[in-house]
C-alpha cells in the first residue's frame, strides 16, 4: 500500500470506546434518543394516560385533544399510551433477536474461525444457506406455520441474523488466528482458551457491538413490517400494527400514521447512526497504528537510538567532484520541500532543503534509513506523493522545465515517456484484473501513439531483452500466476518501453532473493548502458550502491547528508551520519569464529 | 559435555494440499542438524527454501510428518499443547516483523508478563521481573505502560526479544529477526543478540536471508535450498570457502560494499557460473 | 472458464434443492395440527382427521415430499388449500409485478451507486461527507417507511402519481411507469445507501493501491487509471454487496406491494400465511429460491469476468 506518513500521537493512552463516543456529537445524540425511548418504555405504566387496551367506541379516530394527547386509533384506543406500551414489547422483542442471534453467531464464528476444520466448512455452507432467502419471505413461512407469536417470530429471526455475526466474527479471528503474536502465545504454551480470550475477543469486541446496533434497527424494522402487513400478535400493542391501523385510516385520519412512524423512524435512525459514530471512533484509534512504520521509523531518527548527536552536525558535506566528461545535466532538484497534512491540522516536513543533480547515463545512488525522506524526494520528481502530500518549496529541473510548477496534464506527457519508475514491490505494483501483455502495451500505446500489432511486437521483444525465459506465455498470464522475480523484469519491461531519459528505482531488489537481485542488478546496469539514461537508485544497501552508482547523495531525516563520487563516499566519508552508516555495515567484519564452551559465562549444565 | 542440546534429524514437514487428489506439498525433505549448548547456528538461504519452516517445526507450529526433533533427548516433534507450555521454559522465539508480533492493544508490561502467567508468578515477583527485562534489554523503564505503536522498530524487537527471554530459555529461534529493521539498528539489536548469549548461554537458531548477518553471529552455518540443506559446518568455512555449488553461487551473489572490490567480485561470480554450466553439461545433467 | 460456469451452476442447483427440501420439511412437518388450524378449535378429531386425508397430510411425511418433488419437477406445484387454484399459475402471473419491481431498483441502484461513488471517492472532501451523510440517512430508515412518505406526499397529497393499481407493461407504458415510479423509488433508496458505501469504500481502498502509482508514473492519466483500472478492481466486492441487497430487496418487495396495492408476489403471500394455506406458501419459497439463485448466478458470472484469480482458481 502507499504509506502516508504520519505524526505518531504522544503517549496515547487507551480510553474506552465508551468514553471516546461522547465526544462523538452524533453518536451523543444518538444514545440519548435511545436512552430517552427506553426509559419511557420501561415507565409506560407511570406515564401512560390510558390503559393501551382499553377500546371505546364514542372515541374511534378521536382528534388529539385534552382527552387524547395524540388522539385515539380505530378502536378508540389512546394513541399515546399504546405508543408507550408498544415500546416494551418492539424493544423487548428486537433484543430477543439480537440474543439469540449474538449467542448463535459469536460461538460459532469463534469456533470455525479458530479451529477450522469441518466446523468452518459445514457452517459456512449453512451461513450461506439461511443467506439466500431474503428474511421477511422466511418469517412469512414460519408464521404460516407456528402463527401470530412475536416471541417465537423474533427467534426465528434472530436465527436468521446470526450469519451476520457470524461471519464478522469468523472474519477477525482468521485475521488474527495467522498473526505473529498469536504465534508467540502458542509458543509460550497459552491454552486455546486463553488465547481466544486474550487476544481474538478483544479484537472481535467493538465490531460486534457496533453490529449489534445495526442488527437491533433491523430486527425493530422487520418486526414492524411483519405487524404492518396485519401479521403480528393482534393481542398486544405494537408500533408496526399501530402503523398498519393508521395507513388503513389514512383517509379518515391522516395523522394516525404518523406517530408510530416517527418512532420507529427515529429509532432505527439512532442506532445506524450510533453504529456508524462507533466505527468511526474505532477506525481513528487504529488508524495511527497501520500508518506508524513510516511515522515510528521518523521517530526513529530522532529518539534516544542514537541519532541526537549525529543531528548535531547537521552540515552538509560536499565530498570533490573530479571532472570527468560527464553527460549533460539532466535533472536538477534545488532546495526541494515536501510536507504531509496531518488531520489533525499540523504539517508533517519529510524533506527539507534537498538538492541533487543527475546527469545523462550517471548512476546516482540516494541513500538513507526509513524515514530518511529519500523515496518522498523520489515520488516528488514524479509529482506522484500520495494523498495529502505535496511539495512546500524549490525546483526540479528537467530538461528545462521546473515540475515543481508543471500542471498534471503537462505532468503526464512526462511521465512514462521521458522519466520512468521501477517500484520495490513487484506482486503489488501489477493490477491482478488485467494480463501481463496488456498492461505491458497500454501505456505504450498511450506514449507513442502505435497500432496494438505494433505494441504487441515491441513488448515480446522487451520481454525478451529482460531476460524472461518464455515470452509469449508471460505475456498471457496474470500477475498472480508469475514469480516475484519475473515481475520485477516486467515492471522493468514496462519502465524502460518508451526510452526514457531518466529513471527512478526505487529500491529495485529489496524485495527480491540474492541471487535474483544479482541478475537484475546486471540486467539494470546493460539497460542503461544501451539506453544511455540517467538513474537515481533509491536503496539502503551499500552493496547495491557499490555495485551500480557513479555518485552517491546520503540522506537523514529529510536532509541530504552527505554527496559525492561512489569512492570518495565509500573511502573519505567525513559525515558522523555516513560513517555510522558505513560503520554498521557487516560485510567485512569477522565471522563468529569457533565454538568453545569456555566464552560462555554462567553456564548451568 | 558436548551433547547436543537440540537434535534435529531427517525431519520432513508436509502441508495438506487444498484440492481433493492433489499432493501434499512438502516444505522440508528430510533434514538434519544440531545444536550445542550457549551455541549459535545460522539457517540461511532464499525464499522457498524451508528455512522458516525448520524453525517453526522446532516451535511445533508446523506439522512435522518424518523424522525426529529431540530436544535434550526428549522428543518433541509431536508435543501436545500441555508438553508446549512446560516447553516454553526451554524454547522461545523472536519473529521478524516488529510491528505484527506485538498485539497492538496491550502494554509492553502485558506483553512481557503474558508468558510469566502461564506460570503462575505472583504480581509483584513479575513486575520486578518485567523491570529486570527492560533492563536487559536497554529500554528505559517507563516502556512498560506504553502501547507498542509508540516504539520504534528497534524498540519493538528489543521488546520482543525481553519476551523470549522471560522464562530464562536455553534456545531462542530466532526467525530473520532484524531483516525488517534499519542498517543502524541492526547492528545494535545483534550486538544485543551477541552479549546477552554471553551473559546467560543461551543457544540461537538463527534464521535468515541476510548472509552478512548469519556469518557475523554464527558459530555453524547450515545453508537450505528448496527443503533441503546442501551445505552444513563452521561457520568460517561455509562462508569463506562453500564446497557445493549452491552455495557458491549464493555467496558470489551478494554484493560486497566497495566499488573496486565489488567489480572484481562480480567479474569472479561471471567466471564462477560459466565453470559451473560447464561442469553441468559436462555431468549431462544440462 | 467453462469449469467455472459449469461449476457454479452445479452449485446453484444444489442450493435451490436443499432450500426447498428443507422448506418442505419444516412447512409440512405440522402433519395433524396443520388440518386442525384448518378446519378450527372447536372441530372433531374425526373432521380434523378427514381434513387430513383429504389433504394427504396423513402420509408419512417423505412420501409426501416425494409426490410434491416428481410433480414439481413437471411445473405442478399443487393447489391452494382454501380456492383451489394452481400454484404455478397463482405464482407466474404475480411474478412479473415483483421482478420488475425488484429488476427496476436492483438497476437503477446499480447505476445510481457507481455514479455517485466515484464522484465522492475521487473528489473527496465535502462533496464525499455530504454523500455519506445522506447515505446513512437512506440506510438508517427502514424501506417501507420511506414507502408511505412517498406514497403521502407525491400521491395522497401532490397527486402526482396514483397511489395504488397497476398498469402492466404490454398495456402501456406510461401507465406501467405511472404505478412502478414510486415503489421503485422507496425500494432504490435503501439499496443505493448501502451500495454507494460499499463502493465508495473499495474505490478509496483500490485508489490507494500500489499499481496506481505505478501505472500513472507509466505515463496514463488519472482518469483512465480509475475508470479502467480501479472501477474493476472494485467492481467484484460491488457486485458481491449487491447480490446480498438484491435478496433484501425481495423481502422489501412484500411491503411495498401491500402499500401500493400492487398485485405481485407479496399479496399472496400475505394472504396465504394469514391464512395458513401452505401449498401456496411453499410455491412461493421456490420462486424465490429460483429467482435468488439465477440472480447469483448471474453475478458469479460477472464476477468471474471481472476478475481472473476468481475464474482461474
Amino acid at each position: 500500500m502507499i504509506e502516508t506518513p504520519l505524526a505518531v500521537p504522544a503517549g496515547a493512552a487507551k480510553v474506552s470506546l465508551f468514553r471516546r463516543l461522547l465526544t462523538h456529537p452524533t453518536g451523543v445524540v444518538s444514545m440519548v434518543l435511545l436512552v430517552l425511548v427506553a426509559l419511557a418504555s420501561v415507565l409506560a405504566p407511570l406515564l401512560a394516560t390510558h390503559d393501551p387496551n382499553t377500546a371505546s367506541v364514542q372515541q374511534v379516530l378521536a382528534k388529539a385533544g385534552s382527552g387524547h394527547i395524540l388522539g385515539a386509533d380505530s378502536a378508540g384506543r389512546d394513541v399515546l399510551s399504546r405508543l408507550l406500551f408498544a415500546g416494551q414489547f418492539s424493544l423487548a422483542g428486537a433484543l430477543l433477536a439480537l440474543a439469540v442471534a449474538l449467542v448463535l453467531g459469536v460461538t460459532a464464528g469463534l469456533a470455525a474461525g479458530y479451529y477450522g476444520g469441518w466446523f468452518d466448512s459445514a457452517s459456512s455452507w449453512l451461513t450461506g444457506l439461511m443467506m439466500a432467502l431474503p428474511g421477511m419471505v422466511v418469517l412469512l413461512a414460519a408464521r404460516a406455520v407456528v402463527g401470530p407469536s412475536m416471541w417465537l417470530s423474533m427467534m426465528i429471526f434472530g436465527v436468521l441474523l446470526s450469519p451476520a455475526f457470524f461471519r464478522l466474527v469468523y472474519a477477525s479471528v482468521t485475521a488474527v488466528r495467522n498473526e505473529l503474536y498469536v504465534d508467540a502465545a502458542r509458543v509460550s504454551g497459552l491454552s486455546d482458551v486463553r488465547i481466544i480470550g486474550r487476544h481474538i475477543l478483544t479484537v472481535v469486541r467493538a465490531p460486534a457491538i457496533i453490529q449489534s446496533a445495526m442488527v437491533l434497527g433491523i430486527a425493530i424494522a422487520i418486526q414492524a413490517g411483519l405487524e404492518f402487513l396485519g401479521l403480528g400478535d393482534r393481542n398486544i400493542p405494537t408500533w408496526g400494527s399501530m402503523l398498519n391501523d393508521g395507513f388503513i385510516n389514512i383517509f379518515k385520519s391522516p395523522t394516525l400514521v404518523l406517530w408510530p412512524a416517527l418512532v420507529i423512524g427515529l429509532v432505527c435512525i439512532a442506532l445506524t447512526l450510533l453504529a456508524n459514530a462507533m466505527r468511526d471512533e474505532l477506525e481513528r484509534s487504529r488508524g495511527p497504528v497501520k500508518k506508524s512504520r513510516k511515522a515510528a521509523a521518523a521517530e526513529a531518527a530522532a529518539d534516544a537510538e542514537g541519532a541526537a548527536d549525529k543531528r548535531g552536525a547537521a552540515a552538509v558535506v560536499h565530498a570533490d567532484e573530479p571532472s570527468e566528461d560527464d553527460g549533460e545535466i539532466l535533472l536538477e532538484v534545488t532546495d526541494l520541500g515536501v510536507a504531509y497534512d496531518q488531520p489533525d491540522g499540523s504539517t508533517t516536513h519529510v524533506v527539507n532543503h534537498v538538492n541533487l543533480t543527475v546527469r545523462r547515463g550517471e548512476v546516482h545512488g540516494l541513500v538513507g534509513e526509513s524515514g530518511s525522506g529519500k523515496s518522498q524526494t523520489a515520488f516528488s520528481i514524479l509529482r506522484l506523493l500520495p494523498q495529502g502530500g505535496r511539495i512546500t518549496g524549490g525546483s526540479i529541473f528537467f530538461e528545462g522545465k521546473d515540475l515543481a510548477q508543471l500542471s498534471e496534464k503537462e505532468m503526464t506527457q512526462v511521465r512514462g515517456k521521458r522519466i520512468a519508475y521501477i517500484p520495490q514491490e513487484p506482486m503489488s505494483n501489477l493490477d491482478s484484473a488485467f494480463t501481463v501483455g496488456s498492461q505491458l502495451m497500454e501505456p505504450m500505446r498511450v506514449c507513442l501513439g502505435i497500432s496494438k500489432a505494433q505494441a504487441r511486437k515491441r513488448a515480446l521483444a522487451l520481454l525478451a531483452r529482460v531476460g524472461i525465459p518464455n515470452p509469449e506465455r508471460t505475456f498471457d498470464a496474470y500477475p498472480h500466476q508469475i514469480s516475484g522475480g519475473m515481475a520485477q523484469r516486467v515492471l522493468i519491461a514496462g519502465a524502460v518501453s518508451c526510452e526514457p531519459d531518466l529513471l527512478i528505482a526505487d529500491e529495485p531488489t529489496t524485495a527480491l532473493d540474492v541471487t535474483v537481485q544479482a541478475e537484475v542488478l546486471n540486467l539494470l546496469r546493460e539497460l542503461q548502458d544501451e539506453l544511455n539514461m540517467g538513474v537515481i537508485l533509491v536503496t539502503h544497501n551499500f552493496g547495491v550502491v557499490a555495485d551500480l552508482c557513479d555518485r552517491v547523495t546520503v540522506m537523514q531525516t529529510g536532509r541530504v547528508v552527505e554527496t559525492g563520487p561512489v569512492r570518495s563516499i565509500f573511502n573519505h566519508a567525513q559525515h558522523p551520519y555516513t560513517r555510522q552508516l558505513l560503520g554498521a555495515i557487516l560485510e567485512d567484519t569477522a565471522p563468529r569464529g569457533q565454538y568453545t564452551l569456555k566464552e560462555l559465562k554462567g553456564v548451568t549444565s | 559435555m558436548t551433547d547436543a542440546l537440540l537434535d534435529i534429524k531427517d525431519v520432513v514437514v508436509e502441508y495438506p494440499s487444498k484440492g481433493f487428489r492433489k499432493k501434499p506439498f512438502k516444505a522440508l525433505k528430510g533434514v538434519s542438524l544440531d545444536i550445542r549448548q550457549g551455541e549459535t547456528v545460522g539457517l540461511v538461504g532464499e525464499s522457498g527454501s524451508g528455512k522458516t519452516t525448520l524453525g517453526r517445526a522446532v516451535l511445533g507450529l508446523a506439522p512435522v510428518t518424518g523424522g525426529s526433533i529431540k530436544y535434550r533427548g526428549q522428543e518433541i516433534s509431536k508435543a501436545t499443547r500441555a508438553e508446549r507450555r512446560v516447553l516454553s521454559h526451554e524454547i522461545q522465539v523472536v519473529f521478524q516483523d516488529p510491528f505484527t508480533s506485538l498485539n497492538p492493544s496491550m502494554t509492553i508490561e502485558q506483553i512481557l508478563t503474558e508468558p510469566l502467567t502461564v506460570r503462575k508468578v505472583g504480581r509483584q515477583a513479575a513486575n520486578e521481573r518485567v523491570a529486570e527485562l527492560l533492563d536487559q534489554v536497554r529500554l528505559p523503564a517507563g516502556a512498560a505502560h506504553r502501547l507498542p505503536r509508540e516504539f520504534s522498530g528497534g524498540q519493538r524487537q528489543r521488546v520482543a526479544i525481553a519476551r523470549a527471554l522471560a522464562l530464562d530459555p536455553k534456545l531462542i529461534v530466532c526467525d530473520e529477526p532484524v531483516s525488517a529493521l534499519d542498517l543502524s539498528t541492526q547492528a545494535r539489536v545483534m550486538e544485543l543478540f551477541i552479549e546477552i548469549q554471553e551473559r546467560t548461554g543461551v543457544a540461537y537458531l538463527f534464521v535468515s536471508h541476510d548472509l552478512a548477518v548469519v556469518r557475523h553471529l554464527s558459530h555453524r552455518v547450515a545453508v537450505m535450498y528448496h527443503g533441503e540443506i546442501v551445505e552444513w559446518g563452521d561457520g568460517e568455512q561455509v562462508t569463506g570457502a562453500p564446497e557445493h555449488p549452491y552455495t557458491q553461487r549464493l555467496f558470489m551473489a551478494a554484493p560486497i560494499p566497495d566499488p573496486d572490490r565489488q567489480a572484481q567480485h562480480r567479474a569472479d561470480r561471471l567466471r564462477l557460473l560459466e565453470q559451473q554450466r560447464e561442469q553441468d553439461v559436462q555431468a549431462g545433467v544440462a | 472458464m467453462y469449469r467455472f460456469v459449469l461449476r457454479r451452476l452445479l452449485s446453484g442447483v444444489l442450493l435451490l434443492f436443499v432450500i426447498t427440501t428443507v422448506a418442505y420439511l419444516l412447512l409440512y412437518a405440522g402433519g395433524g395440527d396443520i388440518a386442525r388450524r384448518i378446519v378450527g378449535p372447536t372441530a372433531s378429531d374425526a373432521q380434523v382427521a378427514l381434513k387430513a386425508s383429504q389433504l394427504g397430510l396423513d402420509r408419512p411425511l417423505v412420501v409426501q415430499y416425494w409426490d410434491w418433488l416428481t410433480s414439481a419437477l413437471t411445473g405442478d406445484l399443487g393447489r391452494s388449500w382454501f380456492n383451489g387454484q394452481l400454484v404455478s399459475a397463482g405464482v407466474s402471473s404475480r411474478l412479473s409485478v415483483t421482478l420488475s419491481l425488484v429488476l427496476g431498483a436492483t438497476i437503477i441502484a446499480a447505476v445510481v451507486s457507481v455514479v455517485v461513488a466515484v464522484w465522492a471517492a475521487v473528489r473527496r472532501g465535502w462533496v464525499d461527507r455530504a454523500v455519506q451523510l445522506v447515505g446513512v440517512l437512506g440506510f438508517a430508515i427502514p424501506g417501507f417507511l420511506i414507502a408511505l412518505g412517498l406514497v403521502s406526499l407525491f400521491a395522497l397529497n401532490l397527486k402526482w402519481f396514483k397511489a395504488t393499481g397497476y398498469v402492466p407493461i404490454t398495456t402501456s407504458f406510461g401507465g406501467w411507469a405511472g404505478t412502478v415510479t414510486l415503489p421503485i423509488v422507496a425500494l432504490s433508496i435503501g439499496c443505493i445507501a448501502a451500495v454507494v458505501q460499499q463502493i465508495r469504500g473499495s474505490l478509496i481502498d483500490a485508489l490507494r493501491q500500489d499499481y496506481v502509482r505505478t501505472l500513472r508514473a507509466r505515463g496514463l492519466s488519472f482518469n483512465r487509471v480509475v475508470y479502467k483500472h480501479v472501477l474493476r478492481n472494485a467492481g467484484g466486492p460491488a457486485l458481491a454487496v449487491l447480490a446480498v441487497q438484491f435478496i433484501g430487496l425481495l423481502g422489501g418487495a412484500v411491503i411495498v406491494e401491500q402499500i401500493f396495492a400492487l398485485p405481485g408476489l407479496g399479496q399472496i403471500t400475505v394472504a396465504a400465511t394469514g391464512q395458513g394455506d401452505i401449498p401456496v406458501v411453499m410455491g412461493v419459497v421456490v420462486a424465490t429460491a429460483a429467482i435468488v439463485v439465477i440472480v447469483n448466478l448471474i453475478i458469479d458470472l460477472a464476477q468471474g469476468w471481472l476478475n481472473p484469480k476468481v475464474r482461474l482458481s
